[in-house]
């Protein structure tokens, strides 16, 4: 990719879209809407944070050691497995290890195909492509892992009676469970299916924008873009069915008993 | 009756049916049962209950006593702090927990139904692998219901029109047509107006009398008590005790 083929901006522009919070701050001003104090925190935030993880990706990208893109890699999965873990209602004792686990496995593998295989990047841990590739993987999977974990959480603490009704009725603990945990994995599964659906009639995928904006032919875009989808919905699949497994390994024990017990609010 | 007798005896080893008053051989041992919550409070403390076949053992003990928690228990639904339980003498190994819950059979006082009709429900178990080589048998069930004082047409009514007490009738006959040998009942007929009270009881003391077989039954009222159990223990406090006084002194100390 050619580096010229965009307009390059200066700190005065993105001064310039700043003062567009005016907007905002106007309208909550005209309507009381009594927002003021939480879009300048926004603002600020957005500015602040993007120039931090700017300044991360520009020291990564000049120093583009394996490991230090490896370690890079490590932190954006466990932040990740944490993020997931946080939009869940219930929890039990060891569902941080579980989402980290199960988010980490699956968007590592998945990257690993590509930057192995499918894209076959030389070397395999150029950041250009290893870090975009993983954020846009593992931001999805998390969400497939958050949604399947809390349907899980609300499915086995409104059908406990079911589940139990099954195993008193003498089904294993995998008869038992069965039905909750392929819904889980079904909620977990949804979302991307359905942006599969409408991509590119609804809305234009981030990462293909960007690459139109970086003066990218379209083609090209859009081949990225179809490898994309396919590794996102991929690594989702595998970390929702992982964490579902994980958490049924917890809440099911060997002798076959559901241990309700274990499912708190957060 | 004596036909049903020979086909239900058939299914088990030895005796088609013993005699009432002579003590069958010990079906279901628990020793020493413990169960406590997280926090270190005691809800059951060294509960101990031995039961044969043909006995009939009602437990009765305040609200809250754990007498459901006792029925959870012997079924294995809950991880026991402490204790052993037996079921024929041999202790149960984790893989044969599904089969153990099979032969002993919890039914919940408010028992769980899956949306469709009572036929579906009735024959939901048989997809389970434990059931695999059984079969639904139409007639089998018709009779159960017929017993309970229900019509054949009940099997095609759903779910969401079932009273309390049919969902009940509903889940006893789901357990009944699977020939278990010992009953766990929380409150079989606490949704049932007196006449079906009276048939499910004598549909459940039957069902002892017409094999090797045993019921523990907890009840909330004196009167079943006296007429279903052979024996009766009190649950108070988490503690399990004879309560032969029972009767007597109307249960109170």
């Amino acid at each position: 990719m050619e580096a010229t083929n965009y307009i390059e901006l200066s700190y005065w522009q993105v001064g310039a879209a700043a003062l567009l919070i005016l907007v905002n701050g106007a309208i909550s001003m005209v309507l009381k809407l009594g927002l003021e104090k939480r879009l300048v925190t926004a603002a600020v935030r957005t500015v602040i944070q993007l120039l931090l993880i700017g300044l991360v990706l520009q020291w990564v990208f000049s120093h583009a050691r394996w490991y230090v893109v490896v370690a890079m890699m490590v932190v954006m999965a466990l932040v990740a497995g944490v993020a997931a873990v946080r939009r869940t209602d219930r929890r039990y004792p060891g569902i941080w290890l579980n989402a980290i686990l199960s988010v980490w496995l699956s968007s590592w593998v998945i990257t690993a195909a590509a930057l192995f295989g499918i894209v076959d990047v030389d070397p395999w841990f150029k950041p250009q492509y290893a870090i975009p590739l993983l954020g846009m993987i593992l931001g999805n999977t998390l969400n497939g892992i958050s949604l399947g974990l809390d349907r899980l959480g609300e499915e086995l603490t409104g059908r406990r009676s079911d589940v139990e009704g099954l195993l008193a009725l003498g089904a294993t603990r995998w008869e038992a469970a069965r039905t909750p945990l392929s819904r889980a994995v079904r909620t977990g599964m949804i979302p991307i299916v359905n942006t599969m659906m409408v991509v590119g009639i609804v809305s234009l995928p981030g990462m293909m924008t960007g690459q139109l904006l970086a003066g990218v032919d379209p083609a090209q875009a859009v081949k990225y873009q179809v490898v994309i989808m396919f590794l996102i919905a991929s690594g989702t699949a595998l970390g929702t069915v992982g964490v579902v497994l994980l958490s049924y390994k917890r809440l099911f024990n060997h002798r076959h008993q559901f241990r309700y017990d274990l499912l708190t609010k957060a | 009756m004596a036909a049903e007798c020979a086909r239900q005896g058939a299914a088990f080893h030895g005796k088609l049916a013993i005699m009432p008053g002579v003590p069958g051989p010990t079906l279901l041992e628990a020793e020493r049962i413990t169960r406590r919550t997280p926090e270190g409070e005691t809800l059951l403390a060294d509960v101990s209950l031995t039961v044969a076949a043909g006995e009939r053992v009602g437990i009765e003990g305040p609200t809250g006593a754990g007498k459901s928690l006792l029925l959870r228990a012997l079924s294995l639904l809950d991880p026991i702090e402490g204790g052993a339980l037996e079921f024929r003498g041999s202790p149960l190994a984790d893989g044969d927990v599904p089969a153990y819950r099979s032969r002993v059979a919890y039914l919940h006082q408010s028992p769980a139904l899956v949306e469709g009709t009572v036929e579906e429900n009735l024959r939901l178990p048989f997809a389970l692998r434990i059931y695999r080589d059984r079969s639904f048998d139409r007639e089998r069930v018709v009779e159960l219901l017929g017993a309970l004082g229900q019509e054949p047409s009940f099997l095609a009514k759903q779910k969401g029109d079932l009273s309390g007490g049919e969902r009940q009738v509903t889940a006893l006959v789901r357990l009944l047509q699977l020939a278990p040998e010992v009953l766990l009942l929380d409150e079989p007929t606490a949704a049932l107006d007196p006449g079906s009270t009276a048939l499910a009881e004598e549909l459940i003391v039957r069902w002892v009398e017409a094999g090797e077989r045993a019921a523990v039954w907890v009840t909330h009222d004196p009167a079943q008590a006296d007429r279903v159990a052979t024996r009766w223990m009190r649950l108070a406090g988490g503690r399990l005790a004879p309560a032969d006084d029972r009767g007597r002194n109307g249960g109170e100390e």
